[in-house]
């Protein structure tokens, strides 16, 4: 299980998040909600080690893992995705998946034998292929379509074998039709992998469908947390949130 | 474990150093000789200076320093002590690594333009050093009194046909040191740090320690290229210490190619054959070189051998491109 507790994070006048307790169970399917500047980011930079919360506490399966730096946090099992698709452009996608396993195995630091070592190779073509990424395993990521690029980010962090994984705005910047395709994929990760898979959407229509269970945030509190159908019919959601335009516009 | 790549430079090593073995017979000159001795050095720190700036995206404006702190650790421990060559050349690591471990510790948590002046700024002050500190160094005057006990398994370091032997075995063996810390995990980090420090550090790299370790080998390497340089001045002076000399390895970084393995090798020929050419037909170096180096930087984008690499149509090894 994946928990925080009475997480507070200030940016100099700006409150990021305040006081937020919330808790994923592990196997679950989580979305995360909530406007623009909302500090949906900002709760997944915390969870991940990215940065430090003022005051409050990351609890992963019973440990507290509160203020880990990356590194560590990475090795317990937590990995991630971004908002704006994160990977190494000079590389291939394999290169970029082969770079991750091998960082993962503790060869980071490997000056004696050559890149990769024994069966990095055939585990990244194993990752690509889960994201049906097979196809342009030898294409430059720099290369790639956004879309692509935004596998290749999640790629990158299944690369790790992680129990948990936080995906930031999965379908960020794309189409109707490839957003659907996007997020079916998520969903058979989920299933296949047995991962806590906790993701940002803004795509309310996305969302309903797909989550067991969802989680809003506004102005860096938690404005409401249940099923589906509980959100919905939540007049402090549809208020501050359903109730406004909807906003599909990625930031 | 010996990769197939390997194998293929060792060949390609023992080649070159035939070939420079063969060259004396068949055109005995003493300045091709002086020639090759001299990029030998210059290509050393040069190349190590790529592993920073090329591989890792640590730009670097005071690696000379290591490099001059390479000839003169090692004319000192040859004057001052009585260690023989190969002890003084493993000292002279030694006394750079632990220097660019402090250097380093202080320097790269630095982000890009800060890194730079810092790093110069360290050169400055460990040239300044050098110049006052007299008594050891000999101040602007430099190290006189030669190097003594030259002589190693029988070769006559002092013979510059031997030296010029040397030099090449020494140049083949520190490139291939180098193209296999690139083809390893470790380089593998490099260029993962360079595209994306945030990536690298979430997928379990602790980046400091990478740049560290980088920062330290590279040191090393241009030490090596030093302790030639010593070899064939016989001494040590200042100007291999202070800041313009850091400037002509990123020149010839520029020149040959940031993105490819020998382009600094390349870009240091091309270097050391202008400054020959060019001093002798005007005074204008300076002014030679400028115009020169602009040519490549806003007409070609790149360095030559990235360029011709591109033009048939493989990617960079080290590529920023
Ligand atoms: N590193 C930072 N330094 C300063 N302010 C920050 C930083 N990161 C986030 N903020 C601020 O914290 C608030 C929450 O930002 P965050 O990126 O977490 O929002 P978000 O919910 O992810 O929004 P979006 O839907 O636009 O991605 C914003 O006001 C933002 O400007
Ligand atoms: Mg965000």
């Amino acid at each position: 299980m994946l928990e925080v507790q009475s997480l507070t994070k200030r940016f100099g006048g700006v409150a990021a998040m305040t006081d937020v307790s919330l808790s994923f169970e592990s196997g679950s399917l989580t979305a995360i909600i909530g406007p623009n500047g909302a500090g949906k980011s900002t709760f997944f930079n915390l969870m991940s080690g990215a940065i430090v919360p003022d005051s409050g506490q990351v609890v992963f399966n019973g440990e507290n893992i509160t203020g880990l730096n990356r590194a560590a946090i990475v090795r317990r099992g937590i990995g991630r995705a971004f908002q704006v698709a994160s990977f190494f452009p000079s590389m291939t996608v394999a290169e970029n998946l082969m770079a991750a396993i091998a960082a993962h195995r503790g060869q980071w630091g490997d000056l004696a034998h050559s890149f990769p070592r024994q069966g990095v190779r055939t585990r990244a073509l194993e990752v690509a292929d889960l994201l049906g990424l097979a196809d342009e395993s030898d294409t430059l990521s720099a290369k790639l379509s956004h879309g692509d690029q935004k596998l290749l980010d999640i790629a990158l962090a299944l690369a790790l074998d992680p129990t948990a994984l936080l995906l930031d705005e999965p379908t960020a910047g794309m189409g109707p039709e490839e957003r659907w395709q996007m997020i079916e994929k998520v969903q058979r990760l989920w299933a296949q992998q047995r991962l806590t898979l906790v993701f940002i959407e803004h795509d309310m229509d996305i969302v309903f469908s797909i989550a067991s269970s969802i989680r809003v945030l506004c102005y860096g509190r938690v404005l409401a947390q249940g099923t589906p159908d509980e959100i919905r019919a939540n007049p402090a959601v549809i208020e501050a949130y359903l109730g406004t335009p909807e906003t599909d516009e990625p930031a | 474990m010996l990769r197939p790549s390997l194998a293929r430079d060792i060949v390609l090593g023992i080649l070159v150093i035939a070939i420079l073995a063969l060259i004396p017979a068949l055109v005995p000159s003493k300045a091709f000789q002086d020639f090759v001795i001299r990029v030998a050095a210059m290509a050393l720190f040069a190349t190590s200076l790529n592993l920073l700036v090329g591989y890792t995206g640590l730009t670097s404006f005071g690696h000379g320093m290591f490099y001059g702190l390479g000839t003169y650790s090692f004319a000192l421990l040859m004057q001052k002590t009585s260690l023989s060559l190969p002890m003084a050349f493993l000292l002279t690591l030694l006394i750079t690594a632990a220097t660019a471990t402090v250097v380093g510790a202080i320097c790269i948590r630095l982000r890009l333009i800060y890194f730079a002046f810092v790093t110069l700024a360290m050169q400055m002050l460990l040239h300044s050093i050098i110049i006052s500190w007299v008594g050891l160094t000999g101040g602007d005057q430099g190290l006189q009194g030669g190097i003594p006990r030259r002589v190693v398994a029988g070769f006559d370091l002092g013979n510059q046909h031997t030296l010029y032997l040397a030099s090449g075995v020494v140049l083949v063996i520190g490139l291939i040191a180098m193209r296999h810390v690139v083809a390893s995990t470790f380089g593998t980090s490099l260029r993962m740090i360079r595209d994306n420090e945030a990536r690298a550090a979430f997928l379990g790299i602790v980046v400091w320690r990478v740049k560290l370790a980088v920062f330290v080998l590279s040191a090393m390497f241009a030490a090596v290229g030093g302790v030639v340089t010593s070899l064939f001045v016989s001494g040590a002076y200042p100007e291999l210490i202070n800041w313009p000399i850091s400037g002509d390895a990123i020149f010839a970084i520029v020149l040959g190619g940031i993105g490819s393995f020998l382009g600094p090798l390349v870009g240091t020929i091309m270097l050391t054959v202008l400054n020959d050419v060019v001093t002798r037909t005007t005074e204008y170096y300076g002014l030679a070189l400028g115009i020169i180096i602009l040519v490549f930087a806003l007409g070609l984008r790149r360095g030559v051998v990235d360029f011709v690499t591109e033009r048939l149509g493989f990617r960079p090894s080290g590529g920023v491109s």
